[in-house]
């Protein structure tokens, strides 16, 4: 051990009662650090969780992202030339040629992908009407994309496939309609198709909307009704990575020219949201941590105060300013490590607690633990807080105790 | 062969609103292993002089040359490694660090030079408070030990690095006269049988005669005609 080293830790020993209440500062900072992340982050992470299982990590749609531009413009983009009263192309609906365009993302590692044709129909049961969406599907390809098949509480999505009249409905939508299993009901579409569908599965997502207004059906099925023979408006892809939804969506929209849409991309609201939160949040514990901090510029202040007798006799022996310094600066970060590593384990301790709370959200059913997030990075953002801001609390001190003139101490004791 | 140490118009003013004139126009040569005593009244600049001897304090005149090198070049680092190496202090209060036992105390210079082993160094450390009567006390801390053994410690922590010089100030000025005779006695073996310099303070009378050399200072300056 240093010689530096050694007079810091005796100092810190010889002064227990303010090492301890300086440590006891820190390490109650740093807890509370992290029992306030785990559960801003963990309630983040549950809620981004939501947001991920029960939406499509990439949605393929038969849109632009930008109005194709007159081929007039295209042409001569400087000329001074107007054509008026031209309107865009009229586009077919649909995904053209979607068969190459889903094998060539089928191409692409870590994903599956579904086609689906969505469109709005007309639902008739004993004399009650309701606008729902409906989505033509192909239940095999759908269940790796999705977790509808999960939400099922009765009946399954490969009953759709075996009956092509087959069509899952919400539960909201079955109670508003008094529907049940095998329950037939009429849907019509806007093309004038009217069909008789038999319920063959009930699904629960919890979203009042979700389960209220979407339906499924063989996509085939949905095809016929639609009458769009043969077409798709939509591929629905699922990630391994779902955090890698942003680089994918963007790589297949280069490609196909199709809007390729991120799930962070349609949330991008609810993610900046998220941003602020936890910035404002890491602002706060920080803050506190800091605030911990003066107990240590205190303790190494008084030190110096009452060690500059020590200081003086060190000098004159023939340490240097910079050896004082560190002895000070040595003397903050053992506290701060020191009390990072108490404050951890009391942390932790605090997070197990945390994680033993039951709560039950407004609107749900079942009892749910409250979401604490354990990943790693926190204990070293505490720590590392806890260290820069003891290093900063003992600079002050370390430096005045560098600049310590033996001479004048030597002249005032005499 | 050049004196160890060495004084040309040596001054130190105290700047201020009211400068403070400590020491002025001191011209001083030492011998090696010269056992050099300087008295004069309270407050006429015996302790100022010293800091300067001992590279503590800068002049603000003159210069201090130390085995015949001019130190009034020297940068605060330069000024500690040669305080470090070469010289040796011992004060009216013992200052010695009070957490630190007798051992550590006399092993810190060592272990900052950092010339010697962990080994080496505790064995040299032990020799010394050996040579001065403090083997049983090796492990205790300062507190636990009279003014006298304080000082002897003192001594020893002074001589860690085997410098070429003793300073002291007043070093037996809260002692008894039992205890003044014995730190008197070694500082005296010191010049004789290790062959260091030793330039001292005292108000002591029987201290300054066992000396090889006594100058007078008065107002800063040295008297020759000043006896006590
Ligand atoms: N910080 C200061 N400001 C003003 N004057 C000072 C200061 N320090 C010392 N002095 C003055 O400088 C002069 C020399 O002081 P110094 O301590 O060198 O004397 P000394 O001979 O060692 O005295 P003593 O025998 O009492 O130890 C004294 O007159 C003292 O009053
Ligand atoms: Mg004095």
């Amino acid at each position: 051990m240093s010689v530096q080293l050694a007079i810091a830790v005796t100092q810190l020993i010889s002064r227990r009662r303010p090492t301890l209440v300086s440590l006891t500062g820190i390490a109650l900072g740093v807890a509370f650090f992290l029992a306030v992340s785990s559960l801003m982050r963990g309630s983040e992470r549950d809620f981004i969780k939501r947001l991920i299982d029960n939406s499509p990590h990439i949605t393929v749609s038969d849109e632009y992202r930008h109005a194709q531009k007159q081929p007039v413009r295209e042409r001569w983009p400087e000329g001074a030339i107007e054509v008026r009263r031209v309107k865009p192309l009229t586009e077919v609906r649909g995904i053209r040629g979607h068969g190459q365009k889903l094998a060539f993302i089928e191409s692409l590692p870590g994903l599956r992908a579904a086609p689906v044709l969505v469109g709005s129909v007309v639902l008739t049961f004993a004399g009650r009407i309701e606008g729902v969406t409906l989505n033509g599907i192909i239940p095999e390809k759908m269940k790796g994309v999705s977790t509808i098949e999960e939400k099922l509480i009765h009946g399954s999505l490969e009953a759709l496939a075996t009956n092509p009249n087959g069509i899952a409905i919400g539960d909201g939508l079955a109670k508003k309609f008094g529907l049940e299993m095998g329950s037939v009901v009429n849907v019509s579409s806007p093309a004038g198709e009217v069909r008789t569908l038999k319920v063959t599965g009930i699904f629960h997502t919890g979203n009042v909307n979700y389960d209220d207004s979407q339906t499924f059906v063989l996509l085939k099925r949905a095809q016929g009704l639609l009458d769009r023979a043969n077409r798709i408006n939509r591929l629905i892809l699922q990630l391994d990575d779902p955090y890698a939804a942003r680089e994918t969506a963007a790589v297949i929209e280069r490609r196909i020219g199709y809007k390729s849409l991120s799930w962070q991309e349609s949330a991008e609201d609810l993610m900046s949201v998220l941003l602020v939160r936890n910035l404002i949040m890491y602002s706060v514990v920080a803050a506190i941590l800091v605030v911990a901090s003066f107990g240590i510029y205190n303790t190494i202040s008084t030190i110096v105060m009452e060690k500059i007798q020590d200081i003086a006799i060190l000098k004159s022996m023939g340490f240097h300013a910079r050896d004082i310094r560190r002895i000070f600066l040595a003397e903050g970060l053992i506290l701060g490590a020191l009390g990072s590593l108490i404050g951890v384990t009391l942390g932790i301790g605090l997070m197990w607690l945390l994680a033993q709370v039951e709560i039950k959200p407004p609107g749900a059913t079942e009892i749910v633990h409250l979401p604490i997030y354990w990943g790693w990075e926190q204990y070293l953002m505490a720590a590392g807080f806890a260290l820069a801001s003891a290093a900063g609390a003992a600079y002050l001190p370390a430096r005045k105790a560098g600049q310590v003139q033996p001479v004048t101490i030597l002249r005032g004791m005499a | 062969m050049n004196p160890v140490l060495a004084a040309e118009r040596l001054g130190r003013i105290l700047p201020g609103e009211m400068p403070v004139t400590l020491v002025r126009d001191i011209d001083l040569e030492v011998e090696r292993g010269e056992f050099l005593v300087i008295m004069g009244p309270s407050g006429s600049g015996k302790s100022s002089l010293l800091y300067l001897l001992g590279l503590l304090d800068t002049p603000t005149s003159g210069r201090v040359l130390l085995d015949g090198q001019d130190t009034s070049g020297y940068g605060e680092d330069q000024l500690a490694n040669t305080r470090l190496r070469r010289l040796g202090f011992v004060f009216q209060f013992h200052f010695l660090l009070a957490e630190f036992t007798v051992l550590e105390n006399v092993r810190l210079p060592m272990r900052r030079l950092g010339a010697l082993d962990e080994e080496t160094a505790r064995h040299r450390a032990k020799d010394l408070l050996d040579q001065f009567g403090l083997r049983d006390h090796a492990h205790k801390h300062p507190h636990q030990l009279s003014g006298g053994q304080r000082q002897r410690v003192a001594i020893a922590r002074a001589l860690a690095n085997d410098p070429m010089m003793i300073l002291a100030d007043e070093p037996t000025g809260n002692l008894d006269s039992h205890a003044s005779a014995n730190v008197q006695e070694i500082l005296h073996n010191l010049t004789r049988q290790m062959g260091k310099t030793v330039v001292a303070v005292t108000h002591d009378l029987n201290f300054a005669g066992a000396a090889d050399r006594r100058i007078g200072i008065v107002d800063g300056q040295i008297d020759l005609d000043w006896q006590m």
